[in-house]
């Protein structure tokens, strides 16, 4: 009986510490965010080296020019949307497109809002090497791909031609194209870009086919030159047939201008940070050359930064307020 | 006061608490560090009732009868009722649309509904404002700070050896640029530790003052013994969202068993003359468990400490992938870029944390005997403290950026060097790409095709006449209806593939674990030689071993299949070699006067003898094997551990927990298959 009491108690207590109030967890930040006074900003970084290279760029100059602290988490793209609107992030530099979420948290929760342009265009598709699309031409046309099934075939595709998928995380519908387009080819993920790379290169050493999901812009273009194969043409009614239920998808995927979003709270709170990043906006090259510092050359993301910034002030002058 | 030294006397001198502890603490004396969590908590925990009574082999034949004859029947039935093959479709349950809108359901009321308003987020608020406040103070303790405190506390509690190891390796977080990741990860690390052994203080003290809690709770624990880590992360997630409250609640659920069952299992053991000595003194309840109980189960709580911070540290670390930040972030995006020599520089670290964080709790295990006289030991403390401050206040607060040294470039370098060199074309032996496809084609592939291609009864039926072998009735029931379990949740062929690296990766660890342990058992050198790289190893966190083996084997199954091997080897070898070198030092002596060989010795006398370790390393290795080959979906692993990875990153919770359940029951099924039942007559030797 008196333990009963004593717990009772206890229990109470506790409610008492914790302050009864409401507490709402979409407001807790990174308990790593702000310490000692220092100005925090925390940007989501995804696994594709293109990502690594906006935010390596960013970075530099919101720790170097204007004097924030900046925390990089890697965050997968759809956890990432979550982790933004909670504000634990407060940035994605770099979305390839989820309407869902943004549905969900731009217009319904607005806990997240636009940032703008990236200022890259980016594509998906299916592409081979060039080497081999030279001497077989007609594997560029989707419809003769199964022609070339068993020449692509891996210990890991289970006797049907192999079509390399990158990290599970990226935008793709390439199950549903392998099903919807009759292919005999067996989607493969690689598990993550860094694989996916790795794998390509193997190929490419031997001179191998393959038939891999790849994207455009990308560094890898110019160590491993790729043609891309021509999937059915990409056509309004197609899209929304995959919005409503993406298992029924069956034509190319788009091009799309890249998206910056950002935490509502931090675009109203955030300052000249937000501000900043508002404005970083730059091009295909020069996210290819800072992409191709960081993954060929071996360089840190902060050298990289460091010798695009010192390279061209001219870019991102204009993106200081 | 007079009371409690006499108990203290009683308990450094008893003879043996019980044949439980008594299995582990020679081991403990023996190497310093802990021994592998798990392998320990194994040791440790009377999983099942002795129930056996009569010698184990008249009962096998009669066991293996009765189970074919049941299987026969059960057989016949199921194939006539749903024909043979992978797992009939009728039987499965789709709980994606259900979980999916249970997801949505969360995210749409996370900042509106009053269970997240008033109690899940004062939980979450509570514990980043924690984290918060211990980062804060070791940020402003500075490096210098920190290390001197480290020091400090290695120095008094496990001696100057120690704090020297523990000041070194500080040097070398700093010195690798890893600073405020490190401190990043012990701030968390800190929390959980704090809660994990709260709660599991508080329930091993239930459970060890109750027998009605224990019964309860113990099942409870075993399951979540056997289950690999990654299969936390889904709910947590579910509910919490990414980010740090969620991996100090995943890591608490984790580390917290260990403290539980250790603490249960201390009380439970005190000797009971002891006991009755001091309640025929008059002492209440409450006394006898602050003066009595308590003090004897010393050893216990602190062994229990100590595992409890080895593996909140294994969780802390894996919890990168739900945004725990720190160490296991930096690996996390090293692994994802494969950059080997990054990832080693957030590696070493882990490693070093690990390696001191375990000798300092291990060393107060070991040597807590020590009679210090209070006046002096308050004067050391307060000497200490005071040094602490006054380096805290004359150094800098971050590590100075002149002082690090970039190994990320030149170990990329060596890795490209070693991977063009060793991947391929070597001569005879090939290369480890060759290696790996090779394990790939010849021996995963034929494995899992041969058990997708067995019908799903008869897979059961495999499983139950297995378990049936090894265990008891209890044990055979949980695996059969564990398996069921996975098919109904329509995860069965991709789970058979896991099965399949599972067996293949447990199948070499215990051929190269058996062969290590002959050698470790019968000579003392090689012992002395390979008891501080075993101590290393089974130190380290899973995660950690991840970077290595993708540098070498690429990506795929055959890196995971690598990794597992590596982390669950020093277990085998370690239990192996205890119950090689165990064995009745007459019965050795017979067989040789008898004239047998050195093989025939270890053949019919050694190996027999020591069955009963040698089922607990098969255990073991299965159990550890099984942690890592999930884990392998972040390295192209695929299957059940691919798909939690997939649930992670697409934000697609259905699938993730799905798979999670299943991995949760191919745990419990491999477990329970092979958990060998004690027998009390074979530990009097």
């Amino acid at each position: 009986m008196a333990r009963t009491c004593t717990l009772a108690a206890s229990a109470l207590a506790l409610l008492a510490a914790t302050g009864c109030g409401a507490a709402d967890m979409t407001k807790q930040s990174s308990p790593y965010a702000d310490a000692q006074g220092t100005k925090t900003v925390t940007l989501s970084v995804q696994s594709w080296v293109g990502a690594r290279a906006n935010a390596a760029v960013a970075q530099y100059l919101l720790e170097h020019e204007l004097g924030y602290r900046v925390d990089t988490v890697q965050v997968d793209e759809v956890p990432a949307w979550d982790a933004l609107s909670q504000g634990r992030v407060d940035a994605i530099l770099e979305d390839w497109g989820h309407p869902d979420q943004e549905k969900r948290y731009v217009e319904d929760k607005k806990t997240v809002t636009p940032g703008g342009d990236l200022g890259v265009d980016g594509h998906i598709g299916w592409f081979v090497p060039k080497y081999f699309a030279d001497a077989h031409p007609d594997v560029l046309d989707w419809k003769n791909l199964n022609k070339y099934a068993s020449r692509l075939r891996t210990s890991e595709s289970g006797g049907k031609g192999q079509l390399l998928d990158g990290s599970p995380s990226y935008v793709t519908n390439d199950k549903a194209l392998v099903k919807n387009l009759g292919l005999d080819y067996q989607v493969v993920f690689a598990g993550s870009e860094a694989a996916q790379i790795t794998q390509i290169k193997q190929f490419a050493k031997d001179k191998k086919p393959f038939l891999t999901y790849w994207y455009e812009p990308q560094w890898l273009f110019n160590e491993v030159p790729m043609v891309e194969v021509k999937l059915p043409e990409h056509t309004e009614s197609c899209e929304k047939k995959g919005a409503a239920d993406p298992a029924t998808v069956d034509c190319a995927y788009p091009t799309s201008s890249l998206q910056k979003f950002f935490n509502a709270e931090f675009t109203r709170k955030g300052g000249k940070a937000a501000r900043f990043l508002h404005n970083f906006r730059w091009t295909k090259n020069d996210q290819n050359e800072v992409a191709q510092m960081m993954a060929e050359d071996g360089l840190s993301a902060e050298e990289a930064g460091k010798k695009w910034v010192r390279k061209h002030p001219d870019v991102w002058k204009r993106w200081i307020p | 006061m007079s009371q409690t030294t006499t108990t203290e006397r009683e308990a450094t001198g008893r003879a043996g608490p019980s044949q439980d502890v008594r299995r582990s603490s020679p081991e403990k004396d023996r190497s310093g560090p802990a021994p592998h969590p798990a392998t320990v908590l194994a040791q440790n925990a009377p999983k099942q009732p002795a129930t056996q009574g009569k010698p184990k082999t008249a009962k096998v034949p009669r066991r293996l009868l009765a189970a074919v004859a049941a299987a026969a029947v059960l057989a016949a039935v199921a194939a006539t009722l749903w024909g043979s093959g992978s797992w009939p479709g009728g039987l499965t349950v789709d709980l994606s649309g259900p979980l999916g809108r249970a997801n949505d359901w969360i995210i749409d009321n996370r900042d509106s509904h009053w269970l997240f308003l008033y109690f899940l987020g004062h939980i979450s608020g509570a514990i980043i404002a924690s984290v918060h406040a211990v980062y804060t103070v070791l940020l402003a303790l500075g490096w210098a700070g920190v290390s001197a405190a480290a020091a400090l506390l290695a120095w008094r509690f496990a001696g100057p050896r120690v704090a020297v190891t523990t000041l070194a390796s500080f040097a070398v977080c700093g010195l690798l640029g890893m600073w405020v990741p490190t401190m990043r990860t012990l701030a968390l690390m800190i929390v959980a530790v704090a809660a994990s052994v709260a709660v599991g203080a508080l329930l091993g003290l239930a459970a060890g003052l109750s027998d009605r809690t224990f019964r309860a709770l113990r099942p409870v624990l075993d399951t979540m013994q056997a289950l690999p880590a990654f299969a936390y992360l889904m709910p947590v997630v579910l509910i919490f969202g990414i980010g740090v409250a969620p991996a100090v609640l995943a890591t608490v659920v984790y580390a917290a068993p260990p403290m539980a069952r250790l603490t249960a299992l201390g009380l439970r053991s005190t000797d009971k003359g002891i006991l009755e000595a001091v309640e025929s003194l008059g002492a209440t309840a409450r006394q006898r468990l602050l003066t009595a109980r308590l003090p004897l189960a010393r050893r216990e709580l602190l062994l229990g400490v100590n595992q409890t911070i080895m593996m909140a540290l294994s969780m802390a670390v894996i919890a990168s992938v739900i945004g725990a930040d720190g160490l296991g972030d930096r690996v996390y995006q090293a692994l994802s870029t494969v950059d080997v020599g990054s990832a080693l520089a957030a590696g070493i670290p882990i490693v070093l944390l690990a390696i001191v964080l375990d000798r300092i709790t291990s060393g107060r295990a070991s040597s807590g005997d020590h009679a210090h006289s209070r006046p002096r030991t308050i004067a050391a403390w307060a000497t200490g403290a005071l040094a602490v401050a006054v380096v805290a206040v004359i150094s800098d607060q971050t590590w100075p950026t002149g002082w690090t040294v970039a190994i990320a470039k030149p170990v990329n370098t060596a890795k490209d060097w070693l991977v063009d060199h060793l991947y391929t074309g070597l001569p005879v032996i090939g290369g480890t790409a060759d290696w790996s496809a090779h394990y790939t084609a010849w021996i995963l592939d034929p494995l899992r095709d041969g058990l997708q291609a067995l019908p799903w009864w008869g897979a059961l039926i495999l499983v139950a006449a297995l378990a049936r072998l090894i265990g008891t009735w209890r044990t055979t029931l949980t695996a059969v209806l564990a398996l069921a379990a996975i098919g109904v949740l329509g995860r069965w062929d991709t789970s058979l593939d896991t099965l399949s690296q599972v067996v293949a990766a447990v199948a070499v660890t215990l051929v190269l674990g058996f062969a290590l342990a002959v050698p470790v058992a019968r000579s003392a050198r090689v012992e002395r030689l390979m008891r501080p790289v075993l101590d290393v190893c089974q130190t380290m966190p899973q995660f950690v071993y991840l970077i290595p083996v993708v540098a070498l084997f690429g990506v795929g199954r055959a890196p995971a299949a690598a990794a597992a091997i590596v982390y669950a080897l020093p277990a085998v070898v370690r239990i192996t070699s205890q119950g090689l070198r165990r064995v009745n030092p007459g019965a050795m002596e017979s067989a040789r006067s008898l004239g047998a060989t050195s093989g025939q010795q270890l053949r019919q006398v050694q190996f027999p003898l020591a069955r009963q370790e040698l089922l607990l390393a098969v255990n073991q290795a299965v159990v550890l094997v099984l942690s890592v080959v999930i884990i392998g979906g972040l390295v192209g692993g695929g299957a059940l551990g691919y798909e939690v990875v997939f649930g992670l990153a697409r934000g697609d919770l259905a699938a993730g927990l799905v798979a999670g359940t299943a991995i949760v029951c191919l745990g419990l099924m491999l477990d329970r298959c092979t958990q060998p039942t004690k027998k009390g007559a074979h530990d009097g030797a």
